[in-house]
């Protein structure tokens, strides 16, 4: 398998990787901000 | 008087290529109103920089030397030294943005995420294709199906297709209704688009709305410090919509600077489609390629919901994981479309609406981590 290829791939599963555990993260932000700021209405 | 003919002596069927590409751009931004404020000044901007020694680019004039031309100096200043023109866009869209429907149901974040698959897909493609490593990124990044981040992310890795990656950006995510609808029916049945999903939006406070957009800053900065001013810019501009104390700077961000900016920007990159860089082979893979990363986005997206849905109670439509993308709010509407094409009491729209935003998110999330991830692979 050829360098870029292999570069390509790794980027692949790193990327996704990255974007998963960054969207994640604001997920449990998502789902902790209203517990914290309640609202009043 | 022969100096008089020299333009015409000296034009070349590429330039002449150019022309019928800009006029085609044209086309499409007047009679089919395709994103007609990116599509019509690039139209016009090729047409511009493609007369032989046209002054909007920088030209040498036998006796005085290089003389600068504006649409040169407006991408050396506004892209190509500071990235300026597509990241302050950016404040524009932030303040353009509502997420509370995206706030009221957050698991619709996750597709966000799953539908960037595109990009990762097509940088794979490209590299097969023979593209270097950086400039196969900078066409993957039009699978994030917005517009100013593919700038961006071309011009921070110097990639020669920027001109190409741009048309391609913009022109595809013009044409989201008939991509997505064709790649959905790819991977799902009529029964799958068939499923409801019951609307029960929570409500959400005015601090959530305001401590959002600073804490995704923070928290997106910290984990992929690349995406910061992309991510920052964007959470800037909705911040300042959400304080509710700036509201004439939000309305000057999602007009004036947003329109002031979109003037500027279709023109600018338009410098970059010279007939000796543009008229070429690569440009027709680029083009190949926007598609490909397009298609593959909806699929990641369709597949991610089908994937939820083997762990979840609540079913979701798998149509909502291909909302995913940045394309606002086009996508949402195509599935609200579809959705009521499978069933006509089947209403869509606000969970497509919210995963549409979570698209927006994510794009600038993943121009961040390709802007982090690449360069450590060519050292």
């Amino acid at each position: 398998m050829s360098l870029p290829l292999r570069q390509s791939l790794t980027l692949l599963w790193q990327g996704m990787g990255a974007i998963f555990i960054v969207i994640f993260l604001i997920y449990i932000v998502m789902l902790i901000l209203p517990k914290i700021f309640k609202d009043k209405k | 008087m022969g100096y008089l003919l020299n333009g015409l002596m000296a034009t070349t069927w590429q330039q002449l290529v150019m022309f019928l590409v800009g006029a085609f751009l044209i086309y499409l931004a007047y009679a089919k109103k395709l994103e007609p404020a990116l599509l019509l000044p690039m139209g016009f901007g090729a047409i511009l920089v493609n007369i032989p020694f046209s002054g909007a680019m920088n030209t040498t004039i036998v006796g005085i030397g290089e003389v600068t031309g504006i649409l040169e100096w407006l991408f050396d200043i506004g892209i190509a030294q500071s990235e300026a023109l597509p990241l302050l866009l950016f404040v524009g869209i932030g303040a353009m943005i509502d997420f509370g429907p995206l706030l009221s149901n957050p698991r619709l974040i996750l597709f966000g995420a799953a539908a960037q698959f595109g990009i990762f897909a097509t940088i794979i493609i490209a590299v097969l294709l023979g593209f270097p490593l950086k400039d196969a990124a900078s066409i993957g990044i039009i699978g994030a199906a917005d517009g100013p981040t593919s700038i961006l992310v071309s011009q921070v890795f110097r990639s020669d297709y920027m001109g190409a990656i741009a048309v391609a950006a913009y022109s595809y995510m013009a044409l989201v209704p008939i991509i997505q609808p064709f790649a959905i029916k790819l991977v799902t049945t009529k029964k799958e688009r068939q499923i409801r999903m019951s609307y029960n939006p929570k409500s959400v406070s005015r601090m959530t709305r305001l401590v959002f957009p600073i804490v995704v800053t923070m928290v997106a900065g910290y984990v992929a410090p690349a995406s910061v001013s992309l991510v920052g810019l964007l959470m800037f501009g909705n911040l300042i919509r959400e304080s509710l104390v700036l509201e004439s700077l939000s309305e000057t961000a999602q007009n004036v600077l947003a329109n002031l900016i979109t003037l500027f920007l279709g023109i600018t990159v338009a410098s970059t489609m010279v007939a000796e860089r543009f008229v070429r082979l690569e440009t027709m893979l680029i083009m190949f390629l926007g598609l490909i990363a397009f298609i593959f986005d909806s699929i990641g997206g369709v597949m991610f919901a089908k994937l939820l849905n083997l762990f979840s109670k609540n079913k979701v439509n798998p149509m909502i994981g291909a909302a995913g993308i940045s394309a606002f709010p086009m996508s949402a509407r195509v599935i609200q479309r579809m959705g009521l094409e499978a069933d006509s009491q089947n209403h869509l729209l606000m969970h497509a609406v919210g995963a549409n935003v979570a698209g927006q998110i994510a794009s600038v999330v993943a121009g961040g981590v390709i802007l982090g991830l690449v360069p450590q692979m060519l050292i």
